[in-house]
């Protein structure tokens, strides 16, 4: 919302400056977004007198002007047609920026002769397009500075413009006297309200009105008059200043009034002309289908229910949003029929949403006009259009009434302390809602009809502590929920969460925060991308579906940082991945990858590529770190994405999958666009169980005096067998005397033949009450045989 | 026997290495050497011989193992030296490298004010990204005409044909946890919730993700007073400032009433931020006192219990703090600024050991 201090001032008497005005706006809570003050941009220039004109020796065009300014007479060569002895002209002196050319003038020689500064023109001080001649003033002295020169003659030149951000809750200040209310309601002047008296009609109106029954509630009043013989045409230069100034185009005199009064008065109105409209205008709901060429050139197709208005023709106005092309006013408009309507904001919002139109009266009447004021807009709107344009107006054409928007609230004063916080006498209350136009019958508040936001006792709290100004708050502290040591608030998710991403950097990698929505074909090739996830309304294709897994938004982030050169990476993500449409569908993920090596080439040759056991042993290192139980088993079966041969699940039985982990499938890598190969986990960190124990006491230590034995085993089994398989079965052997079983060689093939592998392991055997003897060790150790032999098939190796 | 002395400390001063060292105590204090071959002599001498023989005999088996145990000790360290002269590492090498791994500054911002939140004694709540429309308007007080939903940017979630149920939405705010986090726990209650909003917009300053934390006090006798105190005592805790002026500035969202935005008083100094000093105030949040139409969407008697809810930026808080420029860069996944940016695994934020270092 844009507009002129010199409007403002016609609602408010004030001294006040324009810093001030903003200052208070914005503490007011209509934040002033920019100012733009013409006088800042023009205070150094003065006025000077063109003593004497001649011919530049060196070229026709040039004139040599001596010029008498307020640092005496100066030198300048001036090009302009206008440029002659006995004007007053606008001096630029030597080191003035001039804002309209961006540069500072200087000395300067021309054809050989100096020059001192410039005489400007309107386009060179940004006043207008002028550029024909320089700026030839019929009055001032030399010296006079050329902004008060302006503010005197020509004050719209250097009426600064403020605009400000409208909260959608004060419709009453998309008008500039709710503003000057506001202002005035905190004491920075008096709001003007000059007294207006009802235009009465001479006729009665050809075109009559009629709301249909179904409509009234979207359409409660509507009222129109007929003005005949008017001379539309441009409107006064005052009034094209004024919406120029605020960024509107004058049209022509009947459109800029309705214009001046959508700002003026946030009373939207539109002129038919009269000569257009075939018979009487119906208020009603479309069918359907129906169809209108708009104001704005492009054609509406009405859904059943929108309002409308037609006249016998047919749609003539998407009502309270737009007129219609056909109707609309033209300099040879000779009858004018001027609507002034009060349109439900709620069906308004709805039908401007539904036809995609943005316009100032949709914007208004979805916030909320001033219902009482739709008869008094339809009357000043006469009044200038009669003086403006001339004319003589019909009686007052009315159908329905001013809806019912009476209600009061009880103020209590009390409220204002126990809300807010501070401490503001009854009576200053009080007189702050009677200068918003609140009517007090004792603690009761009614609402003025312009604040279709106040809706309740908070309400009242709030715009007495606005007013005041909420700078004047004073903190005042929160006390404890309990007296003593706060209790530790994260959730053991929480926790988890934070472990996680404190290991997987401990372990080197570099946490990324990736955006949730990916394209459809990376989210397909993780199992996602289909119609449930997706976005209406994305804002590219790039981020079209809600992410599957994390991995998708990693291997972009890594294809990125090849790209870049960067092609050693240890990247993860902790966060949600999306395996349906509705909340809740969404589950918590930890994923990383490794590409490239493990560290650039060095002197102590340790770099090598990333492998699957890196990968491995993270992923084992972070469940450790969440709390993950240690004996957990691996299964193959992952997803596709993983390579078939290289992956594991870690998982607590068949269902109960922790973690996968391994190399990522080549093919889905290309179709990624990563140089491969790349490794990589993926954990659900609410599938490890929660521990049970509540308490922090750990379980007593059991601490052998008993020497410990280890003994080594070498069995050749199938190439296929597992290594978790034998080891399983070592331990089982004696599950109270084996601590551990540790695989420390695979040796395949080779002597051993095709498909046949030697698997090593270290048992370790922890006697607890007596020491093991030669015999003992024996029966393990055949005990273990037995076992592995049983389950892998396999033999011990000779 | 002073002849015995001298020749064994003289071999022994003369031995080279370790055998022969063993050679000389073999021959002089072995079992058969010729201090033992002595001391059986002992048993021969009358007892007034004995008793001058027998004490000179241990002073002088004593003496010679004396100067054995030194000139091995004197052997091990000239072999050691030798050893060490030879040991010579260019230690200007480097080192088998290792990855330095990061955490992302949203992390760490969400880690430092949930430390303080909860010194405060709020507890974290977290919500769903998808929402429904219901949560993330109708029970903030912000019904399907209001403007406020058009100026949103809302991302909307497909809908199937024939299913004719309002869009799902993308989160436009941590807000719809508020009114989860009420109908959970119920009141009194303090609450902040974290995490990841939507907005469709995408330009300099504005990305379609970024991330929120909403908070939430409940109680009899909350006050906005209380919301300014909060809110101080933040500032000045997650900015690491003795001091800080914060302005409330009336403001309008359809949840609060009445409203605020919030300034901080700063200044720029080549394009360096500084909290709590200068002439210039910076928006950095929202807040305001709990509508009561929200209070009851939660549950809750708007009649009995009042209280604040803010929202702050949590990347637009990283970004003041530590001085990172552009918000689009938080989710571009570039080595170079992960690294710049990020932070490492032991760099937990506390209250008692301090938020950054």
């Amino acid at each position: 919302m844009k507009f002129t201090l010199s409007w403002l001032k016609d609602h408010l008497d004030t001294d006040a400056s324009v810093d001030e005005i903003a200052e208070t706006l914005t503490d007011l809570g209509l934040e002033v977004e920019e100012i733009s003050n013409p006088a800042d941009r023009l205070k150094d220039f003065t006025l000077g007198y063109v003593k004497h004109a001649e011919k530049h020796p060196d070229a026709d065009k040039l004139r040599v002007c001596q010029v008498e300014t307020d640092e005496g007479d100066l030198q300048i060569i001036c090009g302009a047609p206008n440029a002659r002895e006995g004007i007053t002209v606008v001096v630029c002196k030597p080191g003035m920026y001039i804002p309209g050319l961006d540069i500072t003038i200087g000395v300067g020689k021309i054809r050989g002769v100096d020059s001192f500064g410039m005489m400007a023109s309107e386009r060179e001080l940004e006043l207008s397009d002028e550029h024909d001649g320089i700026i030839e003033l019929p009055s001032g002295a030399v010296g006079d500075r050329f902004v008060d020169w302006l503010a005197a003659n020509q004050p719209a030149k250097v009426d600064p413009v403020i605009e400000i951000a409208i909260t959608p809750n004060r419709p009453d200040a998309l008008g500039i006297h709710g503003i000057a209310r506001d202002l005035a309601a905190r004491g920075l002047g008096t709001l003007k309200t000059p007294d207006f008296a009802p235009v009465a009609g001479t006729f009665a109106s050809p075109i009559k009105v009629t709301i249909d029954e179904d409509t009234l509630d979207g359409c409660p009043l509507f009222t129109g008059r007929l003005i005949k013989g008017v001379k539309n045409g441009p409107s006064p230069q005052w009034l094209q200043d004024r919406l120029t100034a605020i960024g509107l185009r004058p049209i022509s005199a009947l459109v800029d009034i309705t214009n001046f009064f959508t700002y003026d008065q946030n009373r939207p109105l539109h002129v038919f002309d009269a000569a257009k409209v075939a018979g009487d205008l119906r208020v009603h709901r479309a069918e359907g289908g129906e169809t209108l060429k708009a104001l704005d050139e492009k054609e509406y197709t009405f859904a059943a229910g929108q309002m409308m208005i037609s006249d016998d023709q047919g749609a003539e106005s998407i009502a309270g949003i737009m007129g219609g092309e056909e109707t609309g006013c033209t300099d040879e408009t000779v009858d004018v029929f001027l609507e002034s309507a009060f349109w439900d904001h709620v069906q308004i919002a709805l039908t401007g949403r539904a036809l995609k139109i943005n316009s100032d009266a949709r914007y208004r009447f979805e916030r909320g006009v001033d219902p009482e004021f739709t008869i008094d807009g339809l009357h000043r709107a006469t009044q200038m259009i009669l003086d403006l344009c001339g004319g003589e107006p019909s009686e007052v054409v009315i159908a329905g009434d001013v809806p019912d928007h009476s209600r009061a609230y009880r103020l209590n004063a009390e409220r204002v302390q126990s809300l807010v916080g501070m401490d503001i006498p009854e009576s200053d209350q009080r007189q702050t809602l009677t200068r918003l136009g609140f009517r007090l019958e004792g603690n009761m508040a009614h609402v003025p009809s312009w604040r279709p936001d106040v809706q309740g006792e908070a309400d009242l709290v709030e715009e007495v502590a606005r007013i005041a100004s909420l700078t004047k708050l004073q903190g005042k502290p929160l006390p404890r929920i309990t007296d003593g040591i706060p209790k530790a608030v994260m959730t053991p998710q929480q926790r988890r969460q934070q472990m996680a991403r404190r290991t997987a950097a401990s372990l080197g990698y570099n946490e990324v925060v990736s955006y949730t929505f990916i394209d459809k074909a990376a989210a397909a090739l993780f199992g996602g991308g289909d119609d449930a996830t997706m976005l209406a309304n994305p804002i590219s294709s790039e981020m079209s579906h809600m992410r599957p897994a994390l991995l998708p938004g990693l291997l972009q982030a890594a294809a990125r940082n090849q790209a870049r050169g960067f092609m050693d990476l240890a990247l993860f993500e902790v966060g949600p991945a999306f395996h349906g449409g509705e909340p809740g569908e969404q589950h918590n993920l930890i994923s990383g990858i490794l590409v490239g090596r493990t560290g650039p080439k060095d002197v102590h040759g340790t770099s090598r590529g990333v492998d699957t056991f890196d990968a491995k042993a993270d992923i084992e290192a972070i469940l450790t770190a969440i709390g993950a139980p240690a004996k957990v088993q691996i299964l193959r079966g992952a997803q596709g994405w993983w390579h078939p041969g290289r992956h594991g699940k870690i998982c607590l039985g068949p269902k109960k999958v922790l973690g996968v982990f391994g190399e990522l499938h080549p093919k889905v890598i290309a179709e990624m666009g990563v140089k491969g190969p790349v490794v990589g986990f993926t954990i659900w960190p609410d599938e490890v169980p929660l521990p049970r124990k509540s308490g922090a006491t750990r379980s007593a230590l059991a601490q052998s005096d008993l020497q410990a034995v280890e003994r080594d085993f070498a069995f050749v089994v199938d190439a296929e067998v597992e290594a978790l398989t034998l080891v399983n079965a070592a331990g089982g052997a004696d599950k109270a005397l084996i601590t551990e079983v540790r695989v420390f060689d695979e040796f395949i093939g080779g002597s051993l033949g095709e498909g046949k592998k030697s698997l090593a392991i270290t048992v370790r055997l922890q006697p607890s009450d007596k020491t093991l003897k030669e015999k003992d060790i024996e029966a393990v150790s055949d005990k273990i045989i037995a076992k592995v032999t049983k389950a892998t098939g396999g033999t011990l190796r000779g | 026997m002073d002849d015995l002395k001298a020749k064994y400390l003289g071999q022994i001063a003369d031995a080279s290495d370790e055998n022969a060292l063993e050679t000389i105590r073999v021959a002089a204090v072995g079992k058969k050497g010729e201090v033992a071959l002595k001391m059986r002599e002992l048993g021969k001498m009358t007892p007034e011989e004995r008793q001058v023989a027998g004490p000179a005999l241990n002073a002088l088996k004593d003496e010679i193992n004396s100067a054995l145990a030194a000139k091995k000790v004197g052997l091990a360290d000239a072999a050691l030296n030798e050893r060490l002269r030879t040991e010579w590492l260019d230690v200007t090498l480097p080192t088998r490298p290792g990855r330095q791994g990061s955490l992302h500054p949203i992390s760490q911002a969400s880690e430092e004010l949930t430390a303080i939140f909860a010194e405060l004694g709020f507890s974290v709540a977290e919500g769903a990204r998808i929402e429904t429309d219901w949560y993330n308007f109708d029970a903030l007080n912000i019904p399907g005409h209001h403007p406020a939903r058009a100026e949103m940017d809302t991302f909307y979630m497909h809908r199937a044909e024939g299913d004719e149920r309002p869009p799902h939405v993308l989160r436009t705010h941590t807000s719809p946890v508020q009114i989860q986090s009420m109908e959970k726990m119920g009141a009194p209650l303090r609450v902040i919730c974290p995490g990841g909003v939507y907005r469709a917009d995408y330009d300099q300053t504005h990305t379609p993700m970024f991330h929120q934390v909403e908070g939430l006090a409940l109680d009899k006798d909350i006050s906005m007073a209380n919301l300014k105190w909060v809110l101080e005592e933040f500032v000045k805790s997650f900015f690491e400032v003795d001091d800080v002026e914060l302005r409330f500035r009336a403001s309008h969202f359809p949840f609060t009433e009445p409203s605020a935005e919030v300034d901080i008083r700063c200044s720029w100094d080549n394009g360096q931020l500084k909290i709590g000093e200068g002439d210039d105030w910076m928006e950095i949040l929202g807040s305001g006192m709990v509508h009561p139409k929200v209070i009851a969407a939660g549950g809750i008697d708007p009649d009995i219990y009042q209280g604040f809810a803010f929202g702050i930026g949590i990347d637009r808080l990283a970004m003041l703090k530590y001085g990172i420029p552009d918000l689009r860069a938080f989710f571009d996944s570039d080595l170079r600024w992960l690294r710049h940016y990020g932070f490492q695994c032991l760099d937990v934020p506390t209250l008692h050991g301090g938020l950054s270092r």
